[in-house]
């Protein structure tokens, strides 16, 4: 009974641990998928995060906040696709300043709407993500330490399947990963590259700002400076390992989430460890695993070159 | 004519320290922010409400400076230094090593900096502690008499002395009150990680434990979330945090650095300015103290035996322990 509540709450963990890095994570794979290199992700979520708590607060709506953080974000990445596709920038400085961009954004507005404060105020549980299952589940139970999760957390699994569908079953699809791997035969093909990479770079802002949305309405239930502090990268790194594809991101998301829930367990039981070693054995564990029984990781064949068209 | 005034202006300039106290300037003070910022609704915000109450009270001038990273403390100091302040304070011990650089380097400059505990420190600067293991120890005692399984939990943020004093103040409260009540502990090794904050309150709580108190800063509020989700009780740190949960936080461990700063900065008006050394504020000074909504879902009975006890650490009667070492000599 006790290594089933062990259980339990190891994989309640790692599921609540993983949620916001996967929306972001798939933020990546679209963007990247499509030739677009989005190191902007960490900058994007802070700002999504933001978005989200801040319009959450004063609607009272936890969906409205949601979709405020995709928006918000979304118009971080619309500026990335700018930089990017329509002046054929280097993609990397152009993520570099909207990791900038973000979280000063969001502290600045935050010092706006909120009397001077660097963080929004804070949530009243009923207006936070709802946890539908609460009240499904009995009381104690395994299946209720998995499951019981924050809406946001089957909304990532479920986005998962979604992208994973469009990139690989529809026309749609092949379009933007034909647009990453080989810009100018999709062109030559009367594919219009700039308009797939744009959409494509907005979405993967939006799913950031969703990922940050699940930070500051699930997770806590306000927004503060240090509330994303790295994730934004980690996901990235996730999306690198998963080899830029969803599934393969979910997976990379899992372990890492699974690496954490499995030092909070160890710090819990009797086991003499330096906390030192537990803080850094999920980057170590994910790094291990990930060399050993992931292959060669190979981007697309465009990623991080922006397309010019020759008009000759 | 330009040489004339010149010469005026040089004689004014020379005269005027004889000049007495008619032209006695006013007394001025500044602090320099944490990375957290003026309004961070915690710490520095504390600090400023001290300074203000400076202002309003002893007719001292004010001001501060924000740090936006590590890097802007010693320009910020050095800018203070520029504007001639009386006193300058340094919020946080993260800032500790560039005050006293600051200190060594201007000796004519008073400094003093908070939750920094100087060895040997230069005649013009002051050290400013609290007896975190006091107010810890109050709420310990409130939360062994709640518990209503025996059983309560501690997450601290990073493994260092002046969390420790909140963690052994906290045990010995609650062994005071309830010999039999086991503590559950863990250390988050952030102060920032609030799914980390979260995810081990989460555990103690799936582990019975029905009141969880946590020194944890940011990772904290993962902890008041969990206790929220849970519906379990949590004990708030630094300020009164109850406003997080007003149906879960029963209490906080409350850290008055408004009057720490006060204090100093009346003693330097008064003259007793304590440089070359420390100054420690417990529950004695109004240094620490528990929230004071706490009568909300404390009942009053425990309140009033709080009371009593609190006067027993103001007289020496009940020695609270800082550290494992000295825990561990009271209790088993």
């Amino acid at each position: 009974m006790a290594m089933l509540n062990s259980l339990g709450f190891i994989l309640g963990t790692t599921l609540m641990y993983a949620t916001p890095l996967l929306f972001t994570s798939l933020g990546g794979v679209m963007s990247e998928n499509s030739g677009v290199v989005n190191i902007g992700l960490e900058g994007m979520m802070t700002f999504g995060a933001f978005a989200a708590a801040t319009v959450g607060y004063f609607s009272g709506n936890p969906w409205l906040g949601f979709l405020a953080g995709g928006l918000a974000s979304g118009f971080l990445g619309f500026l990335h696709a700018l930089a990017c596709v329509t002046f054929a920038a280097n993609q990397v400085v152009s993520g570099i300043a909207i990791n900038f961009l973000g979280p000063g954004l969001a502290l600045f507005l935050s010092r706006k709407f909120f009397d001077g404060a660097t963080m929004t105020y804070n949530l009243p549980i009923e207006m936070k993500m709802p946890k539908y299952f609460n009240n499904m589940l009995p009381e104690g139970t395994f299946v209720r330490q998995v499951l019981n999760q924050d809406i946001s957390v089957f909304m990532a699994f479920t986005l998962v399947l979604l992208i994973w569908f469009l990139l690989y079953r529809t026309k749609l699809g092949l379009r933007i990963r034909a647009v990453g791997e080989h810009p100018k035969a999709a062109d030559t093909l009367g594919v219009n590259v700039s308009r797939i990479r744009y959409l494509c770079v907005i979405l993967s802002g939006v799913f950031a700002g969703f990922g940050g949305a699940s930070m500051s309405l699930a997770v806590a239930s306000n927004f503060f400076q240090t509330l994303i502090s790295g994730q934004g990268f980690i996901a990235l790194a996730a999306m690198i390992f998963g080899k830029w594809k969803p599934h393969g991101a979910m997976v990379a998301c899992l372990i890492f989430g699974c690496a954490q829930a499995m030092t909070i367990f160890i710090g819990g039981t009797g086991l003499r460890v330096p906390q030192e070693f537990l803080s850094m054995a999920p980057y170590i564990l994910t790094l291990v695993i990930l060399m050993g029984f992931v292959g060669r990781a190979v981007a697309p064949a465009s990623d991080g070159i922006p397309y010019i068209k020759d008009e000759s | 004519m330009i040489r004339k005034t010149g010469v005026l202006l040089l004689a004014v300039m020379l005269l005027a320290p004889f000049a007495g106290p008619a032209f006695a300037k006013d007394m001025k003070a500044a602090m320099v922010t944490d990375v957290g910022g003026i309004n961070d609704q915690s710490f520095n915000q504390s600090a400023w409400a001290g300074m203000e109450r400076v202002r309003d009270e002893l007719g001292i001038e004010v001001v501060y400076m924000e740090s936006n990273q590590e890097a802007d403390y010693a320009p910020n100091l050095e800018t203070l230094y520029d504007q001639e302040n009386d006193l300058i304070w340094g919020i946080g011990f993260m800032m500790g090593d560039k005050v006293r650089e600051a200190a060594e380097i201007n000796p004519e400059q008073k400094y003093a900096c908070i939750d920094m505990f100087y060895q040997d420190p230069p005649k013009n600067l002051v050290g400013v502690n609290f007896k975190e293991q006091e107010c810890a120890f109050l709420v310990g005692y409130i939360a062994g008499k709640m518990s209503k399984v025996n059983k309560v939990g501690f997450v601290g943020g990073m493994d260092f002395d002046v969390i420790h004093r909140f963690h052994y103040g906290f045990m010995a409260g609650v062994k005071t009150a309830n010999p039999e009540c086991e503590v559950l502990v863990q250390y988050a090794g952030a102060f920032d990680d609030v799914t980390k904050g979260k995810s081990i309150a989460n555990q103690m709580y799936q582990k019975g434990a029905d009141i969880v108190f946590h020194a944890a800063g940011f990772t904290g509020t993962g902890v008041i979330e969990a206790a929220k989700e849970n519906n379990r009780y949590a004990i708030g740190v630094d300020m009164d945090q109850n406003f997080l949960a007003p149906d879960n936080v029963i209490t906080s461990a409350v850290k008055r650095v408004d009057n720490g700063i006060f204090n100093v900065t009346r003693d330097l008006k008064e003259g007793k300015f304590a440089g070359g050394g420390n100054v420690v504020y417990g529950l004695a000074e109004g240094g620490v103290d528990i929230a004071p909504t706490s009568d909300k879902h404390v009942p009053k009975a425990i309140l009033d035996e709080v009371a009593l006890l609190k006067k027993d650490v103001i007289s020496g009667k009940v020695k609270v322990p800082a550290n494992k070492t000295e825990y561990e000599e009271v209790f088993k």
